[in-house]
């Protein structure tokens, strides 16, 4: 590897080089495009076939205050600590408090929550600022 | 500039290949950054902070580019570069977001629920030697209700709860949400403001708690 790196330093690998070191940087920035307090959900999505779910902060809290969420709701404030079931939600619990078609789009709308980039994994992401309770 | 130094090897080129590793980082930092900053620092807010902007969903790492979502749900930027503007987290003041009317968010599904509110604030002063900490009930009760607090993570009696930065950095006590939602651990004197010997520390006399 380093004899043939050595030999061809020419312009065919140019671009290959340019290209993994892009991706290098880009994957040591990954979390960083992602907006601050968002959070995936991947307990099941993927091996249920289906998107993982993207939980942004940033759009409930413009809308609600924390307690509505993580005190009427009954949500944990630690990702990962709430085990909610699609079942769940349909009942009306969780997510499915608003997303039932009238405070919300509703749960027949899978793809609208259901938005994630396949294996992304659970946690909540916004760069290095969120590390704290990162932790699952 | 370590690339430069492990890339070129002695027997090719040396200067035509580290020219071309210095291209290669170039070229690679100038598309991260393109990246990270998409196209999502609108005019106005550019003027208000000058922070890097808002990644649009289909470059955030987290949602699906081809998913039916992206143009549906509404970008980060449409909707916080017209809040306040803050330097960390959301880039957002949501305190001034919020005190300033320019969000309305709802306190209760159930109109008939309580809503708790409190005024008073806490004195924290075992802090070494950072200022004091000045913990205002004001603002996080217009937030979070006392139970999201109280008495699972804090005890109702000021001073009776064990809460250092190991604690706090680690996710614990007021880590819980500073660092994740609130406002980031980077924005130290946010909490830290009280000056030893200073008129605000003076206000609370030999307490722990003002009204």
């Amino acid at each position: 590897m380093t004899a043939r790196r050595g030999r061809h330093a020419s312009w065919g690998l140019r671009p290959a080089l340019l290209v993994v070191a892009a991706a290098a940087l880009a994957g040591l920035s990954a979390q960083v495009p992602a907006e601050y307090g968002d959070v995936v959900l991947n307990k099941r999505s993927d091996n249920a076939g289906v998107r993982p779910v993207v939980f942004p902060h940033w759009f409930h809290r413009i809308r609600f205050r924390c307690k509505v969420c993580h005190s009427e709701l009954g949500f944990t404030m630690r990702a990962g600590a709430n085990d909610v079931l699609m079942a769940n939600i349909i009942d009306g619990k969780f997510c499915g408090m608003c997303h039932n078609g009238q405070v919300a789009w509703g749960a027949e709308q899978c793809d609208l929550c259901h938005s994630g980039k396949p294996g992304v994994k659970s946690g909540i992401y916004g760069s290095h600022e969120t590390r704290g309770p990162g932790k699952w | 500039m370590m690339n430069d130094r492990t890339r070129s090897s002695p027997r090719a080129a040396p200067r035509v290949a580290g020219a071309a590793a210095v291209l290669a980082l170039a070229l690679g930092l100038a598309l991260v950054l393109a990246l990270g900053l998409g196209l999502a620092t609108g005019p106005a807010r550019a003027q208000a902070a000058p922070a890097i902007g808002w990644a649009p969903l289909a470059g955030d790492g987290l949602h699906d580019p081809k998913g039916p979502a992206i143009g549906l749900l509404q970008e980060p930027a449409a909707a916080l570069s017209v809040l306040p503007p803050d330097t960390a987290g959301n880039k957002v003041g949501w305190m001034r977001a919020l005190d300033g009317g320019f969000i309305k968010p709802r306190s209760t599904i159930n109109p008939d629920l309580t809503v708790n509110l409190r005024t008073t604030e806490v004195l924290l002063k075992r802090t070494g030697e950072m200022p004091m900490v000045r913990f205002p009930h004001r603002q996080h009760t217009l937030w979070l209700d006392c139970v999201n607090c109280h008495s699972g993570m804090f005890e109702m009696r000021a001073g009776a709860t064990k809460n250092n930065m190991f604690l706090i950095l680690q996710g614990e006590k007021c880590g819980v949400c500073h660092g994740a939602v609130a406002f980031p651990l980077t924005e130290c004197q946010r909490c830290h403001s009280v000056a030893r010997g200073s008129p605000e520390a003076a206000a609370f006399g030999q307490g722990l708690v003002r009204e």
